[in-house]
């Protein structure tokens, strides 16, 4: 059974809409992405999936006591809040230390327990915040662009990261992203949104497709698109172009 | 032993001592400070109306305090901001309550009371209800702690772990409410922020964790509240604002040593 169904999903903000008939399918232990200009609806999506909007229209349908780990953007970590990494890890689940140290170390930060939150890098931070939503062994993984604030060379490793963590575990995972090409590497399955689903498959089709040339432009192999968003594109005749908001 | 007035007055302190420091904690960690100012001001609307039909200000206070930070809470972020719409309601619930206020003969003098607090004047009813005000306020954020700290840290990762952020907001708002009725006779209208405010920032050089720090917000409360009575006797100082200046002095030399300990380093 699949992991998670998404049918035909419409998500509005005051009468704008962010989404608009989505339809999508996670498999277990797959890697997939979203990508998309600015205000294509990507955060939308994942808040439909764990619950923080509700959907005017469409349905979103979670295997039955699915395990979902979460990787948020960023914390807002006010520098008055003390907290240490240990303390944050064992916030939401009652484990032992063994285990809390485990997912440090699937996440690559084995030292960090005894640090506070607000003395890490944001690479670090990053980290600290894939450990803490491995805690529950999840089965599927879910990050909300986990890379922002980190640079290229950091984006890539924490993308090794994530893929190790996948081999290990097989959990799936799906991930919004902005390094286009580091991404594309890593995932199995690629969907470019804007609004609706423009095109979607293995990495190379999407790169192939018009669709995503006209949104990210074609040379995205060695470096990253610029993100030019182009209101008036669109697929087929039939359909207007859609007003979207992030 | 409740005979005496300036016993009654540390017992009124301490309890506010106590229920101010985890939810100033919060008010800091959110970055809610005009948050709390706002839900202070407006509670005057409720002091007059209450003063007005001669019921207890607590009610009053309680009532308004919570409207105003529930109607906050609702209509941000629609077509104004936040911090727009609480001074847009602060203010004029404010105003509104001082002109309702001028209507009735022979309560000015009562009102001032309720901007700067009277702590000498609290009575035993006062107590009961301060105390049972802290007691439901403690017992709110502990039952509360964990998806309220979540859901400070990130509103997502609240959700997905099965916290409604905003249910939580909602429990912190009534948690706020609850503090300024109760506080409102103790320190005052204006000074109720500082006592949320000042011995948690203090607090912040104390702690590596949070549940420290709120201990430790509490401690400087509780020094504040002891210090700044003693002082207002000894002195003939108003007591509520005596208060306020024990925390400050606290802050401040707090934040003196950890200068100095950066600087020596």
């Amino acid at each position: 059974m699949n992991l998670l169904t998404i049918e035909d999903l419409t998500v509005t903000y005051g009468g704008v809409t962010a989404l608009k008939n989505v339809s999508l399918d996670i498999n277990s232990s797959e890697i997939v992405t979203i990508v998309g200009p600015n205000g294509s609806g990507k955060t939308s999506l994942l808040k439909a999936i764990i619950g923080a909007v509700t959907p005017l229209k469409g349905s979103v349908k979670i295997k039955p006591g699915l395990k979902v780990g979460y990787v948020p953007q960023r914390l807002n970590l006010d520098p008055t809040l003390p907290i240490s990494v240990g303390k944050f890890m064992r916030l939401t689940n009652k484990i032992n230390k063994k285990s809390c140290l485990k997912a440090l170390e699937q996440a690559g930060v084995p030292k960090l327990i005894e640090k506070q939150m607000s003395e890490l890098s944001s690479g670090q931070l990053q980290r600290v915040l894939l450990a803490h939503s491995l805690l529950g062994t999840p089965e599927i993984l879910i990050l909300d662009e986990a890379t922002q604030g980190l640079d290229q060379p950091g984006s890539a490793d924490f993308y090794r990261q994530i893929e190790k963590v996948r081999q290990e575990t097989s959990c799936a995972v799906l991930m919004i992203s902005h390094d286009l090409h580091v991404v594309m590497s890593a995932s199995d399955r690629v969907i470019c949104l804007n609004g609706h689903i423009c095109c979607s498959g293995a990495p190379e089709t999407v790169l192939a497709a018009p669709e995503y040339q006209e949104l990210f432009g074609t040379e995205t192999n060695g470096a990253l698109a610029l993100y030019r968003h182009s209101h008036d594109h669109q697929h087929d005749q039939s359909s207007k172009p859609t007003e979207v908001i992030n | 032993m409740l005979d005496d007035f300036m016993t009654r007055a540390f017992l009124a302190g301490l309890g506010l001592a106590l229920v101010s420091a985890p939810l100033g904690c919060f008010v800091v960690w959110r970055r809610m400070a005009y948050f709390g100012d706002a839900t202070a001001h407006a509670a005057m609307l409720g002091v007059a109306l209450s003063l007005a039909t001669q019921t207890d200000v607590f009610f009053g206070a309680l009532i308004f305090a919570i409207i105003m930070a529930w109607a906050t809470t609702q209509l941000s972020g629609q077509n104004y901001a936040m911090d727009t719409l609480l001074g847009v309601f602060a203010h004029s619930f404010l105003a509104v309550g001082l002109v309702i206020v001028s209507f009735l003969s022979g309560v000015r003098i009562d009102l001032m009371a309720y901007l700067f607090g009277d702590i000498l004047a609290v009575s035993e009813n006062d107590l009961g209800i301060i105390w049972t005000g802290t007691l439901v306020v403690l017992g709110l954020i502990g039952w509360r702690w964990k998806p309220l700290f979540l859901s400070t840290l990130n509103e997502e990762l609240s959700y997905a772990s099965g916290f409604n952020p905003k249910r939580e907001q909602l429990f912190l708002t009534i948690a706020l409410g609850i503090t300024v009725a109760v506080s409102i006779k103790v320190v005052g209208v204006l000074l109720i922020t500082a006592m949320l405010i000042i011995p948690a920032a203090a607090a912040r050089n104390l702690a590596r964790d949070p549940e420290m720090m709120v201990l430790a917000a509490g401690l400087v409360s509780c020094i504040s509240v002891t210090a700044g009575l003693r002082a207002s006797y000894n002195f003939d100082t108003p007591p509520g604002p005596t208060i306020v200046c024990v925390a400050l002095f606290i802050f401040m030399v707090l934040n003196l040593i950890k200068t100095i300990k950066k600087l020596a380093h």
